[in-house]
């Protein structure tokens, strides 16, 4: 009972209140900005020269009006804001009217998670592994240059880092296609033609998150366990002779993935955003192709729904790492 | 001076102190520059590098060099500007949450964290896409600056938290010590080393995320910014059109800029932190 109480109960109430910032956030953004959004989006709409039939116009003003919650008190607003999304409707996209961002994110959302989950999950079982090693034997000659390679990945935005990997892998020697998730022209299918399609075009994608994330996951864990090398229970263990492979996988690897675990719970906002901008500079069709069409077509809609979403799908994910924690340190189950 | 001789034992320090440097004398050059930078076709269009202009010039009709100059420039303003506001936002933040402790630092963390949580990114992009007819430098480096606090806080506050059940505290408030001058005075010298070392993080973030929002096209594109640069070059196909040039310039400055800044970091916490200085330097 105390774990759910001290444990589960907190969570999720945090995993609540999250969420309603962050949407309360995206429902202000529009009420303090000096713009009115909706007039803005049909300036620009007749600027691009597209031509709409009146009942059209009548219909995009009325839903961007609701959508943006522009009718009544901001009480009302705000109420209707959150009815809406209750409800699951996100409204329409403003480009491709009257397709509904509901429908467009989720043509999309497969290769975004795909990749995601794929790179995520290499990236923190080998950026673990690897930087473990590496803290343990940290005087070898191949830990010494795995981190100077960490040391200049690091810092690099995933924008330039992605951006490099294609002009270099893309252009100059072209092992990888420049561009799209798959051929033109493709029909997805379960063949392992096409399979092996896709999987050749996510390859630099793919690399381009895990060197990046993985330098991250490998300097930290190396930091950790580093520093419980230091501690007494290993000199103890080492001077018991216990063997060298179970110190490191047994007593050490296993503390150090604690704090790890926190961290990837609270690095995920940021490798999601990461992705996204990997998927724009390769053309990848997922997500961020969608936000980036959604930004130079000026689809302020779309722009919202897909960043609703993505706080929604972000905190779940937290909140299911975050659930799993107790699987691994057992003061928290028995607390 | 010792601190410095000290510091510059370091590979990493030295190479980092070097590049930037270069970087700043950069940007200052951009006060001599004899072309203006909003101006199109003031000289040769897609011309290679040569004598008369160094990095060659761009579809635009600028000249390469003169123009990462003012981009340069531009860069670091936007990131200074975003990370010192931001960094005044973090010690105010993490010095109330630390000292004040129980429901105010329960809700201003709360904020923090969920700053971490949710996808700063897209909001940026929402707020850049309302705001983009005003959108210039400072508003830029405050937008960026509303954003990038909420991690700093959050160390700022454990130290706070660690100092408050110090002794020194106890004989402060007993000795009649109001709280800001305790806080200011007492607290903000363990503060200052953790905090200079944010604000280094946080420049090379506010830099990043300029490029990023540069490269949606969601800033005013007539200012160069190392992110406006690299726009145009990839509006004109620079890269099919085998203009190395233009390209390659934002992508090297800002790589350079990028490792630099965190070496420069890096290297400045170790020697901060007691445990690796001995390492380094050794016991004196």
């Amino acid at each position: 009972m105390t774990f759910v109480k001290r444990y589960l109960i907190p969570r999720l109430i945090q995993y609540v209140l999250v969420i309603w910032l962050g949407i309360t956030v995206v429902f202000l953004i529009p009420r303090i900005t000096p713009n009115d959004p909706v007039m803005r989006m049909i300036d620009q709409m007749q600027a691009r020269g597209s031509t709409l039939e009146p009942g059209t116009m009548d219909a995009i003003i009325r839903d961007l009006t609701q959508m943006y919650g522009l009718e009544g008190s901001w009480l009302d607003q705000y109420w209707a804001f959150w009815g809406r999304l209750f409800r699951g409707d996100l409204g329409v996209s403003f480009f491709q009217f009257p397709t509904r961002v509901n429908k467009l994110i989720f043509t999309a959302m497969p290769w975004t998670l795909g990749l995601l989950l794929t790179t995520t999950a290499i990236t923190w079982t080998l950026g673990n592994i690897i930087g473990g090693l590496a803290g343990y034997y940290s005087r070898k000659g191949w830990s010494r240059i795995l981190d100077a390679v960490a040391m200049v990945v690091r810092p690099l935005p995933y924008y330039i880092f992605a951006f490099m990997l294609l002009l270099i892998f893309a252009y100059v020697v072209r092992w990888f296609p420049i561009t799209g998730g798959a051929s033109l022209g493709a029909i997805p299918t379960f063949t392992w033609a096409f399979i092996k399609d896709v999987l050749w075009h996510s390859a630099l994608p793919a690399i381009s998150l895990i060197v990046l994330g993985g330098a991250v996951t490998f300097q930290t864990m190396k930091l950790l366990v580093q520093n419980i090398n230091a501690e007494n229970f290993v000199q103890y263990a080492k001077l018991g002779g216990v063997k060298e492979n179970r110190i490191v996988g047994k007593y050490v690897i296993r503390n150090a993935l604690l704090p790890q675990i926190t961290g990837l719970a609270l690095g995920l906002g940021q490798i999601f955003s990461g992705a996204l901008i990997t998927e724009i500079v390769y053309g990848y069709p997922g997500l961020g192709m969608l936000l980036y069409r959604a930004i130079v077509n000026g689809d302020y809609n779309l722009i919202m729904g897909i960043t609703i979403f993505s706080i929604f799908g972000i905190t779940t994910a937290i909140l299911i790492v975050d659930l799993t924690y107790p699987l691994f340190d057992p003061r928290v189950r028995y607390t | 001076m010792r601190t410095l001789k000290d510091l510059f034992r370091d590979y990493r320090f030295c190479v980092s102190f070097g590049v930037l440097v270069i970087i700043v004398i950069l940007a200052l050059l951009s006060n001599f520059s004899p072309y203006d930078p909003t101006l199109w076709n003031v000289v040769p269009r897609d011309t290679k590098p040569s004598a008369e202009h160094w990095l060659g010039t761009d579809s635009n009709g600028q000249d390469i060099f003169w123009q990462a100059t003012f981009a340069v420039r531009n860069s670091l303003i936007i990131s200074l500007i975003a990370s010192l506001i931001s960094r005044t936002i973090a010690i105010i933040v993490g010095m109330i949450a630390g000292y004040r402790g129980g429901i105010t630092d329960r809700v201003l963390m709360f904020v923090g964290d969920s700053l971490l949580v949710i996808p700063i990114f897209l909001i940026m992009v929402m707020l850049a896409m309302l705001v983009r007819q005003f959108m210039n430098l400072v508003v830029l480096g405050l937008m960026l600056s509303a954003f990038g606090w909420a991690w700093d806080a959050r160390l700022i506050r454990s130290i706070i938290l660690s100092l408050r059940e110090r002794d020194f505290t106890k004989t402060a408030i007993l000795s009649g010590t109001g709280t800001i001058k305790l806080v200011l005075n007492e607290y903000m010298p363990f503060a200052t080393p953790l905090i200079f070392s944010t604000l280094i993080n946080n420049i090379a973030w506010a830099i990043g995320l300029e490029m990023t929002l540069a490269i949606l096209g969601l800033v005013d594109l007539n200012i160069p910014t190392l992110g406006t640069m690299l726009n145009w070059a990839l509006f004109y196909q620079s890269i099919l059109l085998g203009r190395w040039w233009w390209i390659l310039t934002p992508v090297v400055l800002s790589l350079m800029l990028f490792v630099a800044l965190y070496w420069l970091s890096v290297s400045i916490s170790e020697y901060l932190d007691p445990r690796t200085r001995i390492q380094r330097v050794g016991a004196q």
